[in-house]
C-alpha cells in the first residue's frame, strides 16, 4: 500500500514515545556515524589508503636505486621516513573531503542539528587510521628497501612516535582539506598549506625516531622531541576545534 | 502562526545582488510558490531559508528562529530538495538514508519506511550511481523528507521523474500523506517551472526576476500573463 501510493506508514514507536520529534545524537555518536561513512566510502571506493602506500613503497623503490648503498641509517634514515610519510599522507588529505564536495555531503551534514566539530573530528579520525594502515605497509617497506640497522629494537618506540605524528597531521590535514576542497585549485592548495604546517611534525618526529635508527641502537629517543609532538597535537587540536565551524559556515 | 517571514532579505555573491528585497509572510502548512526564469534567485531563496547562506540584509524568521543568530534552532526541522540530491553515489540508497537518519536522530526502521514510500525498496542496495536520474530523485526526496521536517524546501521536485514517480512522492512532499503528522500538511517552499501544475497547490506565489520581487499575490490572483511576463 504504502509503496504504491506513497503515503508513510506510521514512525518508527521509538520517536512517536519522543515528546518532540527525533531527537538529535550527541558528539560520540555523531563522530561515529560520520566516521562509519567514511570508513565505509573508503572500503567501497579504495582511493585513499592503496594510493598513499604504493606511493610510500614506491618512494622506498626509488631511494634504493638513487642511492646506490647496502642503506641508511640515523638522521638520514628518519628524514627519509617521515619526508615519505607526509607526502604519502598529502594523498589522503587532498582526497579527504572530495566525496563530500562533490556529492552534497557538506550541505547534507550542515542541514543536521550536530555539531561541526563532530565532522573534524570524525575526518581526523579516519585521516587517522588511514596513516596507521599506511605505515603498517611502508615501515616494514622501509626496513626492507633501505634501513640498514634492524627494525626490532625500534619498535616498542618507534610506533609511539609514528602515532604522536600521525595525531599532528590528521588534526592539520583535515582543517587544510576542509579549506582546499572549497577552492577550484583544491590539488594545489592543499600541499601548500599543509607543508608548512607539517614542517613541525617532520622535525619532532625525524629528531624523535633517528636514535631508534642507528645501527648500535642503546637508547630511546631524547624526551623532549615527543614531548613537542605532543604539544603540537594539543595546540593543533585546539585551533582546528576553534576554527572548523568558520570554515563550513557561509 | 507565521512559519516564513522576510523583511527586506537580501543576498549578495560578491557586487552581484541575487536576492534583493523579499518580503513576505507564509502561515503554518501553507504552500509558497515560487516562479522566475533561471538565475532569478530561486535557489538562493532556498538556500537561505535551509540555514546553508547567511542573509546579507534584512529580517528573516523561520519556524520562529532569527536566521542567522538562531540557525541552530531551525537545522533538524528543515528538509531540503534541491538540485543537487545530497546522496553519496558510491554509497547505496539504503546506506546513505541510514547515515542521515542517524545524523537526525531518526530511528533506522524510518529510512527503511521512506524508501518503501518512494517504491525504491528494489534497488535499496545498489549504489547510487549506478541508478537512474529518476530513481536518485525518488531517493533524494526520501532523503528530504526522512525526519519528518516541518519546512521543505523544494526546487523542481518532479525533475527527472516519470509521472507514476511523480504521482508516488507527491503524498510525501505534501506531508499530509503521512500518518506520523496527524493529517497536518507540510509548510513548503516549492520553486517551479511549472505553475500550470503547482498553482492550484499553493497558497502564495512570488514570482522573481533578476533576484527581485516581481510578483506575489495569492495563486487566484496570478493570470497568465503575469506569469509571462516573468519569464520575458
Amino acid at each position: 500500500m504504502s509503496a504504491a501510493t506513497g503515503h508513510l506508514p506510521r514512525v518508527a514507536d521509538e520517536r512517536d514515545d519522543r515528546p518532540a520529534g527525533p531527537r538529535p545524537p550527541g558528539f560520540v555518536a555523531t563522530v561515529a556515524t560520520v566516521l562509519r561513512k567514511e570508513l565505509l566510502l573508503e572500503l567501497r571506493t579504495l582511493e585513499s589508503v592503496p594510493g598513499m602506500a604504493l606511493f610510500a613503497v614506491t618512494v622506498f623503490v626509488v631511494f634504493h636505486f638513487a642511492l646506490n648503498r647496502n642503506g641508511v641509517n640515523g638522521d638520514e634514515a628518519a628524514g627519509i621516513l617521515w619526508v615519505t610519510l607526509l607526502l604519502a599522507a598529502l594523498l589522503g588529505i587532498n582526497r579527504l573531503f572530495v566525496a563530500d564536495a562533490e556529492d552534497g555531503g557538506f550541505d547534507g551534514y550542515l542541514l543536521a542539528p550536530v555539531s561541526r566539530g563532530a565532522l573534524l573530528f570524525a575526518k581526523a579520525l579516519a585521516l587517522l587510521l588511514y596513516l596507521v594502515v599506511l605505515e603498517l605497509v611502508a615501515v616494514p617497506a622501509f626496513a626492507l628497501l633501505l634501513l640498514e640497522p634492524s627494525l626490532g629494537p625500534a619498535l616498542p618506540d618507534l610506533p609511539l612516535i609514528l602515532l604522536l605524528g600521525d595525531v599532528g597531521v590528521a588534526l592539520v590535514g583535515t582543517l587544510v582539506a576542509a579549506l582546499a576542497v572549497q577552492t577550484r585549485a583544491r590539488d594545489l592548495l592543499g600541499p601548500l598549506l599543509a607543508l608548512p604546517l607539517l614542517v613541525p611534525v617532520v622535525i619532532g618526529g625525524a629528531r624523535a625516531s633517528a636514535p631508534l635508527l642507528v645501527l648500535a641502537h642503546a637508547s630511546g629517543p631524547q624526551p623532549r622531541w615527543p614531548i613537542a609532538l605532543g604539544l603540537y597535537d594539543l595546540l593543533f587540536g585546539l585551533i582546528a576545534y576553534a576554527v572548523f565551524d568558520f570554515l563550513l559556515e557561509d | 502562526m507565521a512559519a516564513l517571514e522576510l523583511d527586506g532579505l537580501t543576498r549578495r555573491y560578491g557586487e552581484r545582488v541575487a536576492l534583493g528585497e523579499v518580503s513576505l509572510s507564509l502561515d503554518t502548512g501553507q504552500t509558497l510558490l515560487v516562479l522566475g526564469p533561471n538565475g532569478a534567485g530561486k535557489t538562493t531563496l532556498l538556500r537561505v531559508l535551509a540555514t546553508l547562506l547567511r542573509p546579507h540584509a534584512g529580517a528573516v524568521r523561520v519556524l520562529g528562529s532569527s536566521l542567522p543568530a538562531d540557525a541552530w534552532q531551525v537545522r533538524g526541522q528543515i528538509g531540503l530538495l534541491g538540485h543537487e540530491p545530497l546522496l553519496y553515489r558510491e554509497l547505496t540508497p539504503a546506506e546513505n538514508l541510514r547515515y542521515h537518519a542517524r545524523l537526525h536522530g531518526v530511528g533506522e526502521q524510518r529510512a527503511q519506511e521512506v524508501l518503501d514510500a518512494v517504491g525504491m525498496t528494489r534497488r535499496a542496495r545498489e549504489p547510487v550511481r549506478t541508478l537512474s536520474r529518476g530513481m536518485v530523485q525518488r531517493v533524494a526526496v526520501a532523503r528530504a523528507v526522512l525526519h519528518d521536517p516541518e519546512l521543505l524546501l523544494l526546487d523542481e521536485p518532479r525533475a527527472n521523474l516519470d509521472p507514476a514517480g511523480a504521482e508516488l512522492i507527491e503524498p510525501l512532499i505534501q506531508g499530509a500523506g503521512d500518518p506520523a503528522r496527524g493529517g497536518r500538511p507540510r509548510t513548503r517552499v516549492l520553486c517551479s517551472h511549472d505553475p500550470a501544475a503547482d498553482l492550484a497547490g499553493a497558497d502564495l506565489v512570488l514570482g522573481l526576476r533578476g533576484g527581485r520581487p516581481a510578483l506575489l499575490a495569492p495563486p487566484g490572483e496570478v493570470d497568465g500573463r503575469a506569469i509571462a511576463e516573468l519569464y520575458r
